[in-house]
């Protein structure tokens, strides 16, 4: 492996004592910056978060072979049998199961933010003087950049497979624009389990508990009408269920507003409570 | 004294679930010295440090730097200090170059000048060659160095250390220790805390000796040293079987308990050097030449400062000294 080779390197180098005056002259005169806005912070930790995935490029995995997998696997799947042929099924399909992957996506924001923690380098952040939510708003705006990868990825593959959507380039990326904005209200929730949890085994426990649910009981893959009345209850109020016909909607070229306030709403209250909870742990921690 | 306090603590305390991992500890350190705080695993140390650094909320006690309440006045007390943990606090994904970079940004510096400044501090700590690999690759003294260097990117006005050299070679110890004098030198406040004595010795000009969660004894140096006995004696004799002798002829000689370890031809004794108007060192040798007096065959001598051990046993034996 490439990072065995370089650890040998590394020690094989000859590496300069530190000079004493060459250090005294470190410390010297320089005056102290003044502190950096709130969006400078954050953005820098956003800056981190593109660092990492250059360094760490394995894990853009979840967010393009898996969601091609998704794709492919539940249109010819289900294809037939729910439609009558693939192309047809992949109209309704498609905008639903964009959702569901980027919105399963979401939840290793919380795994970071776990292996993250148990590492000195949070330790580091959490003394500097700085707007204290900026690491973890970093953290999502790295994430956004995954959540439009993977967007962009599926819509690729549909539209390979026969996607063709009403609403145009317009309607399409008005569809992912709502998916992106709800997903970075909804990823506070894991946030706050990755500063809650121990362990990065049980934030992944409790993420599939919430997502397979939450994804699943929606209106991604068949209209509700042939639920019971109860499971009906659960799955038309579901925040899942407003986004993705609000996603399908305007990939249709319809403008579902009610949809989209109601996709909006949740996502405020998602973002209200979850992240003062996650910022609320954070100081704590 | 007149100086200003850099760090001022006063009952404080910090419980997980039962255990008192901090139980009341009052410090005063004073400005533009290296404070040593000693202990044992599980003493206590780096919750201590963690309160005084923000990381932590205090239960119970207050904690000030330069006045300021860590609490209260979390961010101002983050503007003027830095820490440098245990583990490694740089991300290891990065390279050390972008994990200056990253800090120098977050301190306010605009890009160029996070450069610079990342470039300065990578050739001023040797680690230049290095800084385009994953801090990941780094050895142990490398990881150290790129770490107190990201905590002196802006000259804080007090940097913890939180067992800078544990598991560090003698050679990247030295460097650190070198660091640690060029930071005080240049008016920094350093508190370092150790299981080292040696180290506390060789930095630190005031020393906390901490147990569980507690301050068992404080001081200069100096005082600290005549609480506990200058040295230890330890002799490995050629023959098992004039040890008995041996002891008796050590306990005048010495004028101390002298122990039998548990290898059959060894002894050790705590020689005070304070108690008598000769220093440890000639007491020593006096014992030596008494003993080769006796017709007693010597193969090993040392002469060296009491292990960490040896400090808690005398400590625990006469509680609060010099507190």
């Amino acid at each position: 492996m490439s990072t065995a080779t370089a650890k040998t390197e590394l020690e094989g180098v000859e590496l300069a004592a530190p000079d004493r005056e060459r250090l005294a002259a470190l410390l010297v005169g320089q005056g102290r910056p003044p502190r950096p806005s709130a969006l400078s912070a954050s953005l820098t930790f956003g800056w981190r978060a593109m660092l990492k995935i250059k360094h760490v490029p394995e894990q853009l995995f979840d967010v393009t072979a898996f969601p091609i997998m998704l794709v492919l696997m539940y249109t010819y799947l289900f294809g037939g049998a729910l439609a009558g042929s693939t192309e047809e099924y992949i109209q309704f399909l498609l905008p639903g199961i964009m959702v569901m992957s980027v919105v399963m996506i979401t939840m290793y924001t919380g795994i970071a933010v776990n292996t993250d923690i148990a590492k000195g380098v949070f330790d580091r952040f959490r003394t500097l003087p700085i707007w204290r939510p900026a690491p973890m708003v970093g953290y999502l705006l790295g994430d956004v950049l995954r959540y439009l990868l993977a967007s962009f990825v599926m819509l690729a593959v549909g539209m390979a497979i026969g996607f063709r959507p009403d609403g145009g380039v317009l309607g399409v990326l008005a569809g992912i624009a709502l998916l992106i904005v709800f997903s970075f209200a909804f990823s506070w929730i894991w946030t706050m389990f990755g500063l809650l949890l121990r362990s990065e085994k049980s934030v992944m426990g409790v993420s599939m508990m919430v997502i397979f649910p939450l994804t699943f009981l929606s209106n991604v893959f068949v209209d509700p009408k042939t639920m019971p009345g109860w499971l009906q209850a659960f799955v038309n109020n579901s925040p899942v269920t407003h986004l993705a016909t609000a996603v399908r909607d305007l990939m249709e070229g319809a403008w579902p507003a009610t949809e989209i306030a109601w996709t909006l709403g949740w996502a405020g209250v998602l973002l209200v409570v979850f992240g003062s909870a996650t910022m609320r742990l954070y100081n704590r921690k | 004294m007149s100086t200003e306090l850099a760090i001022e603590t006063t009952g404080l305390v910090k419980v997980f679930g039962d255990n008192r991992a901090v139980d009341g500890i009052d410090l005063a350190v004073p400005t533009g010295t290296v404070y040593g705080v000693l202990g044992p695993n599980g003493a206590g140390k780096t919750t201590a440090v963690r309160m005084l650094a923000t990381l932590l909320r205090p239960d119970g006690g207050s904690a000030r730097v330069f006045g300021k309440d860590v609490v209260k006045d979390a961010d101002a007390v983050r503007s003027r200090v830095s820490l440098t943990g245990q583990y490694a606090s740089v991300d290891e994904d990065l390279t050390g170059a972008e994990n200056l970079v990253l800090l120098g940004r977050l301190l306010g510096h605009s890009k160029p000048a996070a450069r610079d400044r990342a470039a300065q501090l990578l050739d001023g700590f040797g680690l230049s060659e290095a800084a385009d690999k994953q801090v990941k690759n780094y050895s142990g003294g490398m990881r150290r160095r790129i770490d107190i260097a990201a905590s002196i990117l802006n000259t804080p006005d007090v940097l913890f250390l939180d067992e800078p050299t544990t598991g560090l070679d003698p050679r990247s110890r030295n460097q650190v220790w070198d660091i640690v004098r060029a930071v005080v030198d240049h008016g920094t406040t350093v508190l370092l805390t150790t299981q080292y004595l040696d180290e506390a010795d060789q930095l630190a000009s005031r020393i906390a000796v901490i147990d569980h969660g507690k301050v068992i004894a404080e001081g200069t140096k100096g005082e600290l040293k005549a609480s506990v006995g200058s040295g230890t004696v330890h002799l490995r004799l050629r023959d098992a079987g004039q040890r008995a002798e041996a002891q008796q002829v050590l306990t005048v000689a010495l004028d101390a308990e002298v122990q039998l370890d548990a290898d059959p031809v060894a002894l050790t004794a705590r020689v005070d050097g304070q108690s008598t108007e000769q220093g440890a060192a000639e007491q020593a040798g006096r014992a030596l030449a008494e003993l080769a007096r006796c017709g007693i065959t010597v193969d090993n001598f040392s002469l060296g400062q009491p292990s960490l051990d040896e400090v808690f046993l005398a400590l625990t034996d006469k509680k609060g000294v010099a507190a």
